[in-house]
């Protein structure tokens, strides 16, 4: 498996208290990376540290490596807002902005230059759409606002639009709780052809969900990584108690 | 002696409330220290209390209060119809004139400038005044007597005492909410109705429509020069450039400081920012009047003569500079309000895309609150336009069409305070036109708010 | 930043752009900061300004005269009672100790110059002196007395002996009887307490804001008992007990459309009605108080509901559960929890009120008014109308008192949200 992006004894710290201890993980390319664990357990700090978004939250205090390509993304030299574009998300509650269809997934490519003609940028966005399973339901009404949507269609708007930058990485933070089943089919499916063509790094707390999703599952607790590999090793032999207790349902 | 009745309400609510308590314990024989076998009073001794504080306070209070707006009119008419009868009124003259003289401390009463009616007059209110007075003693004396004995009369056992006080509670609080409609009524009823007497004497075409702002009136027939145009269309052109004057600064400046607050200030930035803010907003109008008056009006006469411009001392940018300035923390807050309002997941969804801070506030956050903003705006613009002390201090009086934000114009308010202050006749064009002037204001101010109110509401929806 | 590998060309380009981003993220936040600054510097100068203008009238020129108090002038009936001191020619020997000063001024012109130094009140300070002490009467006595205003403008700056003699209200000669005056040593500056202890005055060094102040009192008590409990029953009838039909929806919108109405509307309404239809007295407290009171109603009505809605609802519930009737469990329990809110809202409130002055311009507090308010229907004056008139007077040492008459103003206002944010700090609890 090539590596995509690293951590090195991570910990992550609120003001006094500590978050994330030690976490040293591997994230491989053009896989899906699945973080399992029961609430509190860190895992949605430990994506966030990916892409730098605690940057944004007050007091939050991260030490350790985390590399993307074998780059400190937390050198002091490195441009947040380039990594962000090579570092995508998409958020637990859909988050279209107040936009037309067309305008929300064109929004990060207007402003990262990427498209230099308006042909170039509606190509773009058809196809951008298209990935995201989108394009047909939404083609013939690409002006009226992103959150006419349904709610499983608005989180694939919300994935159209990450993709339309381009990214490397794509994480996502629990992309189908806010989802009705048959729309989280539709995502789950999507997600597996999207790791042709990116790394995907997914939070979830429900395990049949990474069990369908992901090639590789990494079980966090209480802030610390108890045990990572394989899925289906991690599902039918794990290593540890505590992820033996955990999958069986003992606790979380 | 007014001053005494009022003070002794207190003391009348208190001899009632121990009266009706006294009163209902003794019908059981003292209180009831656990004896179950007692006859037991319905509600507990003190809201026997209350019930007769209601009947010996309120009827009293319901006196004086009508004392208090009757008894000039009252005094007045009473005064009037005397002086009329007594044969001393000269020509033309009014027994109202008179008593307004006699009042004001104008009329000589001793020695040898004393006209006769005016001493006449003098006499006829002092007695007038002296018989209301024991008038009003008795009455209100009567009152509360005959409230407490009846309201004592009444105190059985059985009586439902308790509900009954809260049930005259309720109503009172009813009373009180309505309040707010009866301002309401008032301040159009009687806008409306002294609007439409001066359109009777001024048509409404030519006060909405005409040009020309001369009001005068003759104070008496024989005066030359009597003729006044009422053509209100300077008056609002002067209104609006010194609220647009006051807006191109309020607005920018405003805004751009909700949001470094928001975004961008720290915390110990924002410990002190905030409290400066509230101290513009608290600052009394009158006072960034005399501020406009006695230093920007010369400071910016200055600046336009060194650059060649003529500048008057009461110029429209002075008068907006200040009224600017005050509205400032008015537009920050509502605004820092419509920013607050937009879900913070748009402002992540945004930063997680790369864009920097001032993209995600340019392209996301202000788009989602526009119509907030617009509302805060909207709001600030009905402000500026009913402000008065910095206008009237500022700002000029002749009415003068144009658009140079050095000369000097006048607004709405500055010509309302103008036709009003001074002596006049009350029924004259000139001060009534004061109240058209006033009708028009209430109204847009009206719908400006309706519109700011509806937009805001539409776009809170939005968001829930 | 696309995954294929990106001509030179188009990193240069992409690189260009970013640093164009970067730069319009550095002027907008200066623009930020600078709208901040902007407000602060506005606020700065309008502080400086009044403080440097009211600076003047902290102070005003005495001059010590030795003044012979004739008995024959000064206590006409010959008894010493007050009755026959009140009647004393006082203005005599203050005229009569200056031309002592200045013997060599003749004619009848000079000596109106030389008078004219005086302020006009200071035949009063000199009889009130007397009437204090009757023993004066018969001695030469050392008192400071008043100058003219015009005299103090000179003394602090504000004329100066270089303009024209025709420009200028003091001339070269009562300059000169002024310098002179000086280095004998007779010239004394004393604190103005005039300012706070009397009433208004036409002279400007004899105003002072007893009047205003005595008025603002007045009419802000008649303020505050109309609605502070109308405002608080309609608040507590709003939240608690009306029902949710089209009606409260009207009482409702009214509310919030009266705290949007220009303060002059208020005023027009009580012109119209109080004045006119009622025939209440003008500019009497009385009349100014209801209107100001109709005025500040929605605040403290919007103040008592939020007060009112932030108290949990569990405390509502748990008094029912006792046995409580609705009206009780409100009264009793639900209204102290929120009445640090609508305290804290009704000072505000007032404080509002005591700056008002287009209202009180309308009912007719806009004459000049030199005795001081007995009752709540004598006429009186209010501070921002005070400092309004003061800032029309032509007389220049007026410019200093409008100041001065500003920083007692906002000397009240300061204290009393100071005291809205103790009561708030001291008594709010947090849920």
């Amino acid at each position: 498996m090539k590596t995509k992006m690293e951590t090195r004894d991570l910990d992550v710290f609120y003001g006094d208290k500590q978050a994330l201890q030690g976490v040293g993980l591997e994230i491989g390319a053009n896989q899906v990376t699945a973080l399992i664990g029961p609430s509190g357990c860190g895992k949605s700090t430990y994506q966030r540290c990916l892409n730098r978004m605690n940057d944004v939250v007050p007091g939050c205090r991260v030490e350790g490596a985390v590399t993307l390509d074998g780059e400190d993304i937390y050198d002091p030299d490195l441009d947040v807002v380039k990594l962000r574009a090579r570092v995508g998300m998409v958020f637990q509650k859909p988050n279209p902005f107040p936009k037309s269809i067309y305008e929300n997934v064109a929004y990060g490519p207007r402003i990262h230059g990427v498209a230099h003609t308006k042909s170039d940028l509606d190509d773009l966005v058809r196809q951008s759409l298209s990935k995201a399973g989108l394009l047909a339901e939404v083609e013939n009404r690409l002006d009226e606002p992103g959150t006419s949507l349904s709610g499983g269609q608005q989180q694939r708007l919300c994935i159209a639009r990450a993709i339309a930058v381009s990214p490397e990485v794509i994480l996502m933070d629990e992309p189908c709780s806010a989802l009705d089943p048959i729309a989280t089919a539709r995502v789950e499916e999507l997600i597996d052809e999207l790791r042709e063509q990116f790394t995907i790094v997914i939070v979830t707390h429900s395990m049949q969900q990474a069990a369908r999703v992901s090639q590789r599952t990494a079980f966090f607790h209480l802030g610390i990584l108890i045990e990572e590999g394989d899925t289906e090793k991690i599902f039918t032999n794990p290593a540890e108690q505590r992820t033996q207790d955990y999958i069986t349902g003992r606790f979380g | 002696m007014n001053e005494l009745l009022w003070l002794s309400l207190p003391v009348l609510a208190f001899v009632g409330w121990s009266v009706g308590r006294n009163r209902a314990l003794s019908l059981v024989g003292g209180p009831t220290n656990g004896d179950e076998s007692r006859i037991e009073l319905h509600s507990l001794p003190a809201h026997y209390g209350q019930f007769v504080l209601l009947w010996a306070a309120l009827p009293p209070l319901a006196v004086l209060i009508a004392w208090t707006f009757l008894a000039g009119a009252l005094a007045d008419g009473w005064a009037s119809v005397q002086l009329e009868s007594s044969g001393l009124l000269a020509e033309g003259e009014t027994p109202a004139r008179v008593l307004d003289e006699v009042r004001s401390g104008i009329a000589v009463l001793v020695g040898e400038g004393a006209n006769p009616v005016h001493v006449f007059a003098a006499d006829v209110l002092d007695r007038v005044n002296g018989t209301l007075s024991l008038a009003l003693l008795g009455v209100f004396a009567a009152a509360a007597a005959g409230g407490l004995l009846f309201a004592r009369r009444r105190i059985t056992i059985a009586l439902r005492a308790r509900n009954y006080v809260e049930r005259a509670l309720q109503i009172a609080l009813l009373v009180c909410s309505i309040v707010a409609i009866l301002t309401t009524i008032g301040i159009v009823v009687s806008l409306f109705f002294e609007a439409m007497r001066f359109f009777q004497l001024v048509s409404p075409f030519e006060f909405f429509f005409s040009t020309q702002w001369s009001p005068q009136t003759a104070l008496r027939a024989d005066q030359v020069g009597s003729s006044g145009a009422f053509g209100a269309v300077p008056i609002f052109a002067g209104t609006l450039l010194i609220t647009a004057i006051a807006m191109s600064i309020a607005g920018p400046v405003g805004l751009m400081a909700a949001i470094h607050l928001a975004f961008y200030a720290s915390e110990s930035a924002r410990k002190w920012i905030k409290p400066v803010l509230e101290v513009i907003a608290g600052i009394p109008t009158v006072v960034w009047g005399s501020f406009a008056a006695l230093t920007l009006g010369p400071q910016v006469r200055q600046l336009g003569e060194t650059l060649g411009l003529e500048v008057a001392l009461e110029s429209a940018l002075a008068a907006g500079l200040a009224m600017g300035v005050m509205i400032i923390p008015f537009v920050s807050s509502l605004s820092d309000d419509a920013l607050g309002a937009v879900p913070r997941s748009l402002r992540e969804g945004s930063l997680a895309m790369g864009a920097t801070e001032s993209e995600t506030i340019r392209k996301v956050m202000v788009p989602a609150a526009l119509p907030g903003i617009v509302g805060a705006f909207l709001l600030a613009v009905s402000r500026a336009i009913g402000e008065t002390m910095i206008v009237v201090m500022a700002a000029g009086l002749a009415a003068n069409l144009t658009a140079n934000p050095f000369a000097a114009v006048t607004t709405v308010t500055v010509q309302i305070v103008t036709l009003l202050t001074g002596d006049q006749e009350f029924d004259s064009a000139k001060t009534l036109a004061a109240f058209a002037l006033g009708l028009t204001l209430f109204f847009v101010t009206l719908g400006l708010n309706l519109i700011a109110l509806r937009v805001v509401r539409q776009f809170r929806e939005e968001y829930e | 930043m696309s995954s294929p590998a990106p001509t030179t060309e188009a990193a240069r380009a992409a690189e260009l752009r970013l640093r164009r981003r970067y730069r319009a993220e550095r002027i907008f936040q200066a623009c930020g900061v600078a709208a901040i600054l902007f407000a602060l510097v506005a606020l700065l100068a309008l502080i400086v300004s009044i403080t440097y203008q009211s600076s003047n009238a902290l102070t005003h020129t005495f001059v010590v005269l030795d003044i012979e108090l004739d008995a024959d002038r000064v206590d006409p009936l010959g008894d010493g009672t007050d009755e026959s001191l009140s009647q004393g020619n006082y203005v005599k020997p203050i005229r009569a100790a200056l031309r002592a000063r200045f013997p060599d001024v003749t004619g009848r012109k000079g000596k109106r110059r030389l008078h004219q130094l005086m302020s006009d009140g200071a035949e009063y300070d000199l009889r009130d002196a007397v009437m204090a002490d009757p023993s004066l009467v018969g001695t030469t006595h050392s008192i400071a007395l008043p100058m003219s205003d015009d005299v103090d403008l000179y003394l602090k700056g504000d004329i100066s002996g270089e303009t024209d003699e025709a420009d200028r209200r003091v001339s070269d000669k009562q300059i000169a009887w002024i310098d002179q005056l000086e280095r004998d040593g007779r010239i004394r500056h004393e604190w103005n307490t005039r300012f706070l202890t009397a009433g208004d005055s036409r002279e400007p060094e004899l105003a002072g804001m007893q009047g205003a102040i005595r008025g603002s009192l007045l009419t802000l008590l008649v303020t505050l008992v109309l609605s502070f409990p109308i405002g608080v029953a309609a608040a507590v009838y709003l939240e608690e007990f009306a029902p949710r039909n089209r009606f409260t929806d009207i009482i409702e919108v009214n509310i919030n459309n009266l705290a949007a109405v220009p303060s002059i509307i208020f005023g027009l309404l009580g012109l119209a009605v109080f004045l006119n239809v009622f025939g209440m007295p003008r500019s009497a407290p009385v009349v100014g108080g209801i209107v100001l009171a109709l005025m500040t109603l929605p605040t403290i009505i919007i103040a008592g509901r939020a007060a009112l809605s932030a108290v949990p609802p569990s405390i509502r519930e748990a008094a029912l559960g006792v046995g409580a009737s609705p009206t009780q469990a409100v009264l009793h329990h639900v209204l102290p929890q929120a009445l640090p809110g609508i305290l804290t809202g009704t000072i505000i409130g007032m404080a509002r009120a005591l700056g008002e002055t287009a209202p009180l311009l309308m009912i007719g507090m806009v004459a000049f008014i030199a005795d001081l308010p007995g009752g709540f229907n004598d006429p009186s004056t209010v501070l921002p109308v005070q400092i309004f008139l003061w800032n029309d007077a032509p007389e220049r040492a007026f410019v200093a008192r409008t100041s001065l008459g500003i920083v007692v103003l906002l000397g009240f206002l300061i204290t009393m949200n100071a005291a809205a944010v103790w009561v708030r700090s001291r008594f709010e609890t947090r849920y």
